[in-house]
């Protein structure tokens, strides 16, 4: 007898133009003490199915059918019903920790209001049992930390608090909506690692949202796969990621990266754009392919960056180092990988790289140029065209006042002004194609496409002066798994063919694994080890490179 | 995604602000009352028989007509003549055209100003920021009408008499724009150091293309959101400030009247029992002002992406 019972839940959103299906007769059952995964992309309906357990579907939306059965009730027959159980019954752990407390009352009283609101306790054994539920999630001198505000937690810590927030009132439902999305590995591990703990001592049933098959691979019991609010598959964990029996399964599982080995190029069964066959690129006939030579296209020596924060003082109390005398090279031809987590100032390597912020201290050589000394603006042109940055968010990296070939065309009529329209949209043409994009695209405006092809676009845009280095920063952290690896495939491709040389910069080994020739690994700004990829992964020499290796969730350990 | 070219009226007919507002009837109705009052105003000439302007079709006999509908009224003049017997609706539209004009340049006037400080303070920031927004607090100190009046009092230091009435339209203009644009300053502003942090100002730089080129075609285009909302409720504040310096008789000369010199010149013969002669002019600055400041409180609600 399964305690959750979600039977023919469908939830629509009445839009301008139609109605749009977030949820389509979903049957979910959950059992106590298990964790169910429920797994999708973004736009799958994963997070509605949730919200709809605890009737928080923001309007216009609506459960137009099916019923929700908790232990024997009906909790969508009345409403009463569903606030007494929200928060009392159910409890639920949101994505963001900085978000989810309220930033002005200490977690003490967060605490203890909640308790108070659904059970009957005076104050004093409300603070006994808030601090009992603090003991219990891990934070430590709990009796102190009681009166302390969430600006004060790190954000593992008040993910932590949050748990704790859950489970105050003795919910036997525990519903946790990405809630290691926002975190860092070495995070994410532990505060997995807890709720998995919660699970069996307190017997709850568990349903854990998320779009990270790693996770699911190492957290869950049952795993449920939807699709446009569809459930596709549903079933033990490790029976549907090894053999699983629809065809989007297959897909989603193929496209994660493995963590284990270096593959070629990803196996994609389910395209994106499904009119394009086989990668063409065309702009090979334009492209000036320039010889690999043995060299280090890139030289970075000593370098260093600090924000000063002191707008009216002028001690360098407030400065922050972002990056603390970081040397390496890139070889011509090479992927060179960048790893570390938020805050480790990979991204503004990458910046000074590509000359948006002047470094502190320390000297960038490209071509061995020292491209950091150049101040002549006609000089610092040549370099603009050979150094390209493809960005982390498709959303704000395109402007979306701009047709897309206005986009595509700026750089190309900026480094050759004297190009004839005729030949410029020919180029054009050739550049979206070669991202396997349709001509028909060009008079498109970037809203009209989804998260994917607007990379494509951007990654089109920054092809466009055919440059040699391409600085990747995140450029998939904000796609889904299956277009992730439709990316890395086509990046794969270009630098083959384009003989590119890469710096790809990303917080996820997986995908760094399968993209670079050597890594680099940061923490706070400061380079642990560089090496390459293979022997990094086999034989880590730095103590945090271990540790990241050994926290990052694996889709492999289902086969042990 | 449909492979269909969409040509420019669909898109219109498709966007979700035609859409919000054939759902607003405030919208509908201020915008069809506005759209009277400028093709009436601009249109003038052809619309009314009377030129209040000319002298010699004026006749002394007609002055002080009340409205047709009451007791003394004559019915070709509808809303009744002023002390030198012009149609009041004709003198009206010709002065809303003149109020018009000046509001809508001066709006232009401080829009090109404001923003085009604004724009650049948020992109440079650094010394020129802070001296282009202390100048706004500076300026917002003190109220416009105040400063308005300097400009005026200025100019008639600098400008001989004979030429005083020639510009005096042109000092109006400038003196409502000065007194405005620090509010286009600081939303743009604002606006810009929002959309200079995005990826694609970014991506712009790194392919080269120069500081003027970025903060004009492609932040400015991503900036008239907020710009245009406050510039519609500017440019009523604009007509009301022209109004309120004609009023005072530091605005356009009597010989070309506006509404405000409409309502000064009406207000003599208010104790004698004259009143149409002030209350029409009044009455349509209110619903003019009104009916823009309607569409401006639609359009702020649309397009501020906060409320949506």
């Amino acid at each position: 007898m399964s305690f959750l019972k979600i039977k023919n839940l469908s939830v629509d959103y009445k839009m301008r133009k139609e109605t749009v299906y977030a949820a389509k007769n979903v049957n979910i059952e959950v059992n106590k003490g298990e964790i169910l995964g429920l797994v999708g992309e973004s736009g799958s309906g994963k997070s509605t199915v949730g919200n709809a357990i605890i009737n928080l579907i923001d309007e216009p939306g609506k459960v137009s059918n099916g019923s929700i059965l908790l232990g024997d009730i009906n909790i969508h027959e009345n409403s009463k019903n569903i606030a007494s159980y929200r928060g009392k019954k159910v409890g639920l752990i949101f994505q963001d920790p900085q978000t989810s407390l309220n930033p002005i009352f200490t977690i003490g009283e967060q605490l203890i209001e909640t308790i108070q609101t659904h059970l009957s306790l005076n104050t004093e054994e409300a603070k006994n049992k808030a601090i009992n539920l603090l003991k219990e999630v891990g934070i430590k001198d709990a009796d102190t930390r009681f009166y302390n505000y969430p600006h004060q937690f790190s954000g593992g810590m008040r993910q932590r608090v949050v748990i704790s927030l859950a489970l105050c009132c003795e919910p036997e439902l525990l519903i946790a909506d990405e809630p290691t999305t926002a975190l860092d590995v070495s995070i994410q591990s532990q505060i997995l690692e807890l709720i998995k703990r919660l699970t069996k001592e307190r017997n709850l049933a568990v349903i854990l949202i998320t779009h990270d098959m790693g996770v699911i691979a190492e957290t869950t019991d049952r795993v449920a796969v939807m699709k446009n609010g569809n459930l596709v598959e549903i079933g033990k964990t490790k029976e549907v990621l090894m053999t699983p029996k629809e065809i989007y399964t297959k897909s989603l599982v193929s496209s994660v990266p493995p963590t284990n080995k270096k593959i070629e190029r990803f196996k994609i069964i389910e395209k994106e754009n499904k009119n394009q066959t086989d990668t063409n690129i065309k702009i090979l006939n334009r492209w000036t392919k320039k010889k690999i030579v043995d060299q280090d296209l890139v030289q970075i020596k000593n370098l260093s960056k600090t924000f000063d924060d002191s707008f009216f003082t002028e001690s360098s109390k407030n400065s922050v180092m972002a990056v603390n005398d970081v040397s390496f090279n890139i070889k011509e031809g090479q992927s060179f990988g960048l790893v570390g987590e938020s805050g480790s100032g990979k991204s503004t390597i990458a910046k000074m790289i590509v000359n948006l912020f002047k470094p502190t201290s320390g000297d960038i050589y490209f071509d061995k140029v020292c491209i950091t000394k150049i101040k002549n603006n006609k000089e610092m042109m040549k370099f603009r065209k050979q150094i390209q940055m493809i960005f982390q968010d498709p959303y704000s990296s395109l402007n979306g006042r701009l047709k897309v070939k206005d986009i595509v065309s700026e750089p190309i009529k900026l480094h050759n002004p004297s190009i004839s329209s005729k030949d410029l949209d020919n180029y054009i043409y050739d550049l979206l194609e070669s991202v396997e994009l349709t001509q028909q695209s060009a008079d498109r405006y970037p809203h009209e496409f989804s998260g994917g092809q607007r990379q494509r676009i951007s990654i089109a845009r920054a092809l466009a002066t055919q440059p040699r280095l391409l600085v990747c920063d995140e450029p998939t952290s904000a796609l889904d798994v299956s277009i992730q690896a439709q990316i890395l495939n086509l990046l794969k491709d270009l630098q083959e063919q384009l003989n590119l040389t890469i710096l790809f910069i990303s917080h996820d080994l997986p995908v760094v694994r399968q993209m670079c020739d050597r890594i680099a690994v940061l923490k706070n700004g400061k380079l642990c080890e560089i090496s390459e990829t293979e022997e990094l992964f086999k034989n880590p020499s730095h103590d945090y490179t271990k540790e990241l290796l050994t926290l990052m969730p694996k889709i492999e350990s289902i086969y042990n | 995604m449909d492979n269909k070219k969409l040509n420019v009226w669909d898109r219109i007919r498709d966007s979700d602000i035609y859409f919000s507002f054939i759902k607003s009837p405030t919208a509908i109705a201020s915008a069809i009352i506005l759209f009277i009052i400028l093709f009436c105003s601009f249109f003038v000439e052809f619309i009314t028989p009377y030129n209040p302007f000319d002298p010699s079709s004026l006749s002394l006999m007609d002055a002080f007509t009340p409205p047709s509908w009451t007791e003394d009224g004559v019915a070709k003049f509808i809303i009744g003549t002023d002390g030198q017997g012009r149609d009041m609706l004709s003198t009206i539209l010709y002065g809303s055209r003149i109020s018009l004009i000046v509001g809508f340049s001066a709006i232009i006037f401080s829009l090109v100003l404001g923003v085009g400080l604004g724009l650049t303070a948020g992109y440079f920031g650094g010394k020129y920021e802070m001296i282009v927004m202390r100048l706004t607090d500076v300026q917002l100190t003190v109220p416009s009408i105040l400063m308005a009046l300097l400009v005026d009092g200025i100019a008639r230091g600098i400008i001989s008499r004979e030429m005083h009435d020639e510009m005096a339209i042109y000092v109006l203009i400038f003196a409502i724009g000065i007194s405005e644009w620090p509010q286009f300053a600081r939303v743009s502003r604002a606006a810009t150091l929002v959309e200079k942090n995005k990826d694609y100002v970014s991506a712009s730089t790194i392919i080269g293309v120069s500081n003027f080129i970025i903060m004009f075609k492609h932040i400015l285009p991503n900036i008239t959101r907020p710009v245009l909302v406050i510039g519609t409720i500017g440019l009523a504040l604009a007509i009301l400030a022209e109004s309120t310096l004609s009023f005072l008789g530091v605005g356009v000369p009597p010989t070309t009247p506006s509404l405000g010199t409409l309502i000064r010149l009406g207000n003599d013969f208010l104790f004698s029992g004259e009143w149409w002669i002030t209350f029409f002019p009044a009455i349509f600055l209110v619903i003019l002002a009104f009916s823009i400041n309607l569409l401006g409180d639609w359009m702020r609600d649309t397009l501020n992406p906060k409320l949506n």
